[in-house]
C-alpha cells in the first residue's frame, strides 16, 4: 500500500498552514502504511536576511542521526571552524538543518562523513528540508514539529515496506539532487539493473530501496538538462513496475502514474492550491474542497505545476 | 427519513443499523451524512431500502449489495458496488477503479466517468456509465451488460467471456478476444431498457456492440499468440 499526500500552494496566504495541512492529510493516510513516515517541506530560503549574503548564496543540508545528542553536539562550531565560515545548525529531534554557503555543500558533506560517520544527509538545497523516521505519521510529524512549519509546497509519505528494510533511510521522501524529492507508492521491478546503470553514470546510492532508484533516475535526467516534466516523461519508458510518484523541485510539483495505474491517486485543484492524496479521505479537510476540481490522474500521464 | 451522521456514529454502527433492516422494514428511507471518503459505507445490505450518501465515498461503497437502492451524491472510490448481487447503486459523480467488479446482479449507474477496470470479472451485473471508462474495463467479464455512453480506454473486454458491451463513443483499443459485433433488434431493446432505467437519454441506435470472439475459452496452442 503506502500513502502519499502532497500540497502545492498557489495562494501565499496559506503558506503558514502548510505544515499543519500536510500533517493532517498524512495522518489520515496512516492505515495505508504505518511503519515509517516522512515529509519534505519547501520552506524558507536558507539564510534569508542573514550575514549580508544574498539568499541564493546560502543552502541548507538536512541531517539525520540515530544518536543526535552526540552527533550534533559541537557540530556547528566544528564545521564553522573547518570551513572558515559561519555555519548555523538548528536541531529537531533526530534531524538538524545546517545553513551554509552553497559552494561549501560538498566540502561540508566530506567533512561530515569523516567527522561524524553516523550522520546521514536527508536533503540539500535552497529551501527543501526532509524529516523522516520509523513510526506512525502522527508521531513522526510531532517529533519534528511539522505542523508549525511554513512553506510553498510539501510532500508526505507513510510507508508499508515491500522492497527494502524498515529503516529511517528506507523511509520516503528520497532526495537525490538539490531541492529534489520523490515519494512512491508501488514497487519497481527493474530497479537493480537501473541502479547499476546510474552508478556507472556517477550517481551514488544510500539504500537498496527501489524508490531511491526512481529519484536518482529523475535527478540524472534533470542533470542532463531535462525539465521535471521531461524527466517524468522519460521515466514512463525506463521505469518498469507499479508506481504512483509525487515529486518536488525547488519550484515544481509533479505527479505520474504507471500505465497500469493500480496504485490509487486523487487530485484536487482550486485557485489556492493543488493537492494530491492516495485517497479522497486525505483531502476532505482542505479549504473549499467541495468546490475544488477533483479528479484521478490518468495513467501514463505527466502532471506538473510550477511557481 | 432516518438520518445517520457518519462523523458522529461511526462506520460500524452505520453498517450494523442498515444491515439489520428486514425485508418488510417500514424504515425505507435513509440519509448518510459526512461520509468524507470513508471505506465500506453501506456494504452487505439486504433489504429493499433507499440509502442516500451525501458526499463522496472511499473504497468498496455498497459492496455485496442485495435489494437496496443506494445513491452516492458525490464520487465513489475504488471498488464501488463490488460483488453486488441485486438492487441499484447510482453514483452522481465519478467512480474510481474497478467499479462493479465481480458483480452478480443489479444495476450500477455512474453518472460521471469511471476509471480503469470498470466491470472487471462481472458476472451478471448491469453497469451503465454516462461518461467514459478507463483501460482494461470488462476484463474477463463473464455475463451481464456494460453500457458506456462516452468513450472506452485501452484493452476493452480483454479475455472476455459472455458479457455484452455497448459503447457509444470511441474505443481506444480492444483487448484480446474482444471483437465488434452486429447490433440486432434484441440488443437495441436490451439497451433501451437499461438506458431508461439509468436515466440516460442516449439513443440505443448510436451504440456499437462488442463481445467475445470465443477463441480463448480453452487453451489452444494455435491461439498462443492471442493470450
Amino acid at each position: 500500500m503506502c500513502g502519499i499526500v502532497g500540497l502545492f500552494l498557489k495562494d501565499a496566504s496559506l503558506q503558514t498552514e502548510l505544515g499543519s495541512m500536510l500533517t493532517d492529510m498524512l495522518v489520515t493516510m496512516s492505515d495505508r502504511g504505518p511503519d515509517s513516515a516522512g515529509i519534505a517541506i519547501y520552506g524558507d530560503q536558507a539564510g534569508s536576511g542573514k550575514n549580508g549574503n544574498t539568499p541564493t548564496d546560502i543552502a541548507k543540508i538536512t541531517l539525520q542521526s540515530a544518536t543526535p545528542d552526540t552527533d550534533f553536539d559541537g557540530l556547528e562550531a566544528a564545521l564553522s571552524k573547518m570551513l572558515a565560515s559561519k555555519i548555523s545548525l538548528q536541531s529537531r529531534d533526530t534531524h538538524a538543518v545546517l545553513a551554509l554557503p552553497r559552494d561549501m555543500i560538498d566540502a561540508a558533506r566530506t567533512l561530515l562523513a569523516d567527522m561524524r560517520p553516523n550522520i546521514r544527509v536527508m536533503s540539500t538545497g535552497e529551501t527543501i528540508e526532509i524529516y523522516k523516521e520509523v513510526g506512525l505519521p502522527r508521531d513522526v510529524a510531532h517529533r519534528f514539529a511539522i505542523p508549525a512549519m511554513t512553506g510553498t509546497h510539501g510532500i508526505g509519505h507513510t510507508r508499508m515496506a515491500t522492497e527494502s528494510a524498515v529503516t529511517t533511510m528506507g523511509a520516503h521522501p528520497f532526495s537525490t539532487g538539490a531541492d529534489q524529492c520523490l515519494v512512491h507508492n508501488g514497487s519497481l521491478s527493474n530497479h537493480n539493473s537501473l541502479r547499476r546503470k546510474l552508478i556507472r553514470d556517477g550517481i551514488s546510492f544510500e539504500t537498496d530501496n527501489d524508490s531511491e532508484v526512481a529519484a536518482a533516475y529523475l535527478t540524472n535526467q534533470m542533470n542532463r538538462g531535462a525539465s521535471l516534466g521531461e524527466a517524468l516523461e522519460s521515466g514512463l519508458d525506463d521505469l518498469d513496475g507499479f508506481y504512483t510518484f509525487v515529486v518536488g523541485t525547488r519550484d515544481g510539483f509533479g505527479v505520474v502514474r504507471d500505465p497500469i495505474a493500480c496504485k490509487p491517486a486523487v487530485m484536487a485543484e482550486t485557485d489556492r492550491y493543488v493537492a494530491f492524496g492516495s485517497e479522497y479521505r486525505a483531502l476532505v479537510n482542505l479549504p473549499d474542497i467541495d468546490a475544488a476540481r477533483v479528479w484521478e490522474p490518468e495513467p501514463a500521464t505527466v502532471y506538473f505545476w510550477t511557481h | 427519513m432516518q438520518t445517520i451522521d457518519l462523523a458522529d456514529q461511526g462506520l460500524r454502527a452505520l453498517n450494523e443499523t442498515l444491515q439489520s433492516q428486514d425485508s418488510d422494514t417500514n424504515q425505507t428511507e435513509w440519509l448518510v451524512t459526512n461520509p468524507r471518503g470513508s471505506h465500506a459505507i453501506a456494504v452487505g445490505l439486504d433489504a429493499p431500502i433507499d440509502v442516500t450518501i451525501k458526499g463522496s465515498t472511499g473504497y468498496y461503497c455498497g459492496g455485496m449489495n442485495k435489494q437496496a437502492s443506494i445513491t452516492v451524491d458525490g464520487s465513489a472510490g475504488p471498488g464501488v458496488a463490488e460483488n453486488m448481487m441485486s438492487g441499484k447503486i447510482v453514483i452522481e459523480g465519478d467512480a474510481s477503479q474497478y467499479a462493479g467488479a465481480t458483480g452478480r446482479g443489479g444495476l450500477l449507474v455512474i453518472k460521471g466517468n469511471a476509471s480503469s477496470r470498470c466491470g472487471i470479472s462481472m458476472k451478471g451485473i448491469n453497469i451503465v456509465v454516462h461518461g467514459n471508462i478507463g483501460h482494461m474495463s470488462a476484463f474477463m467479464a463473464q455475463s451481464g451488460t456494460l453500457v458506456v455512453c462516452g468513450d472506452a480506454g485501452d484493452a476493452l473486454g480483454d479475455s472476455l467471456y459472455e458479457a455484452r458491451l455497448f459503447v457509444r463513443g470511441s474505443v481506444k483499443s480492444l483487448g484480446a478476444d474482444c471483437i465488434k459485433k452486429d447490433m440486432r433488434p434484441e440488443h437495441i431493446e436490451l439497451l433501451r431498457g437499461l438506458l431508461e432505467e439509468a436515466g440516460s437519454d442516449a439513443r440505443p441506435e448510436d451504440f456499437t456492440r462488442y463481445g467475445s470472439a470465443r477463441k480463448l475459452y480453452h487453451f489452444d496452442i494455435d491461439n498462443a499468440g492471442a493470450y
